[in-house]
């Protein structure tokens, strides 16, 4: 099981290290050729607009619809979030890849003086200590997503059939936990609770 | 409810700079560059009154920016926002905290305003600052920098002291390993900073911090030149709007960034940009900004 982390821009080194820790075979994915054998994705935290930019010039955007489509799982963890919502509140969305049915607002808690650290409660895992920089605020979900994670009543991580979305950034802290529901997730082996 | 939030973290002044990994960061002197910066996938502008070549050639005292023209370029993207302040000019990095830019880069484009840096732990918007070896940078992170950069030799479209900045850094990273730990120390009093930083660095074989490329990178090949060296990314101050096709010139080296290591895509993206900036020769230079601040 090989599970590819989008390295076009953003911090991509730091996923790929927390997967090689729990054991996972990972990959920098550059290109449309590079998906091939992937069972699960992660799209980083970095700059939305620029990763945007990048996917589509060499047909990423597309490659990875497609691969979403057989059933490749794909978490994306704050511009990641960004870039698989289906809406961008107040935006043409012009270069999300418009999957998971959640409405998000960039920069939704302002700029980098208001980027902060919270702890969360996180669903099945437990206290997580959040870390959101410049984050983009989940303001709307759809009926089929699990809200997992909660800050002052918006949604920061949630869970929709193939897809997971984090807002804060797993992969700066010591705490592997959410890494390990996503690689569960890409082995089936944890199906959502839909209120 | 969960009223335990902390702002102006160490992580979270590091966690910027981890997101702009793999990006450039482009000099503007206005909103409608900051505009063509972020639609070319610039990750972050920085701020600026006159871009280096323009500070070179013009001389006099160079200052941080005027206010009203950083808030005209936070006002037109959405991409985070770098201002400069002197080195030493605590008074100048105040003002742009309360401005609340995304980064102040400390910079020795201006002219300095102290021998001393700025104490940046007490800040909380976070700091990139030059280097030009491993000393000056750990002796930054010491004071409190988040983010590191070489120095170069802003605004002369020439390479090469970026190249040598970046190159002299991983040597002195190189030769710390499998050192003995009264041999670290040694190094720590050598250079001014404490063991620990020394020993973290020499643990990591890189900086504790992100190292971005900047000084005189001019072109997508000099863009990729930096990449596979070892940096992390790359600031382009005079190199984009100075050339003929900014906005052609400013996707390539976006680009270059990202495939750097892809020779045929390199081939491709640098075909017709037109003309580069014109550059400089180090030897030619009456200032070199590089030796402010050490």
């Amino acid at each position: 099981m090989k599970i590819g982390v989008l390295a076009l821009q953003g911090d991509f080194r730091e996923h790929i290290r927390v997967l090689e820790d729990l054991g996972v075979e990972a990959a920098e994915v550059r290109l449309p050729h590079e998906l091939d054998e992937l069972k699960g994705l992660i799209i980083p935290g970095g700059e939305s607009t620029a990763i945007g930019m990048l996917m589509q010039k060499y047909g990423m955007d597309r490659a990875i619809k497609e691969k979403f489509e057989k059933g490749m799982k794909i978490w994306g963890t704050c511009a990641g979030a960004i870039l698989i919502a289906k809406e961008i509140s107040g935006e043409k969305k012009d270069f999300s890849l418009g999957l998971m049915d959640i409405s998000v607002r960039r920069n939704g808690y302002g700029r980098q003086l208001q980027s902060f650290e919270a702890n969360l409660n996180v669903k099945c895992i437990g206290g997580f200590k959040g870390v959101f920089i410049r984050a983009p605020k989940i303001v709307k979900c759809g009926d089929n997503c699990d809200v997992l994670a909660e800050y002052q009543g918006s949604p920061v991580m949630v869970h929709e059939q193939n897809l997971l979305a984090t807002t804060f950034h797993p992969e700066l802290t010591k705490d592997a936990g959410i890494h390990q529901y996503f690689i569960d997730m890409v082995k089936d082996e944890i199906s959502i609770e839909i209120s | 409810m969960d009223d335990n939030a902390v702002k102006g973290t160490y992580r979270l002044k590091k966690g910027l700079a981890e997101m702009l990994k793999g990006g450039v960061i482009m000099d503007v002197v206005n909103a409608a560059q900051a505009k063509i910066a972020e639609k070319a996938g610039a990750v972050s502008v920085m701020a600026l009154e006159r871009v280096p070549a323009d500070i070179r050639a013009q001389g006099g005292v160079a200052r941080m920016a005027d206010p009203k023209k950083i808030k005209e370029i936070m006002n037109a993207v959405s991409v985070p926002v770098m201002a400069k302040a002197r080195i030493g000019h605590f008074a100048e990095a105040r003002i742009l905290e309360a401005l609340e830019v995304d980064y102040i880069d400390e910079s020795e484009v201006l002219t300095p305003a102290d021998e001393r840096h700025i104490e940046k732990h007490s800040f909380n918007v976070p700091f990139v600052c030059g280097a030009r070896d491993l000393g000056e940078a750990l002796r930054r992170i010491k004071e409190g920098a988040a983010m590191i950069r070489t120095k170069g030799e802003a605004g002369t479209g020439n390479v090469i002291e970026a190249v040598r900045h970046m190159r002299r850094i991983n040597e002195e990273i190189e030769a710390l390993k499998g050192l003995s730990s009264r041999k670290l120390n040694q190094k720590a009093v050598e250079m001014r900073v404490s063991y620990k930083l020394v020993e973290e660095t020499a643990r990591l074989g890189r900086l504790p911090v992100v190292n971005f490329a900047a000084g005189g990178i001019a072109t997508p090949a000099d863009a990729a030149l930096m990449m596979q060296l070892g940096c992390d990314g790359v600031f382009v101050g005079s190199g984009i709007f100075k050339s003929k096709n900014p906005e052609k010139m400013a996707k390539a080296i976006v680009e270059a960034v990202t495939h750097y290591n892809e020779p045929e895509i390199l081939a491709k993206i640098s075909e017709g940009l037109g003309e580069a900036m014109e550059g400089i020769e180090i030897e030619k230079l009456s200032v070199k900004m590089q030796e402010r601040g050490k």
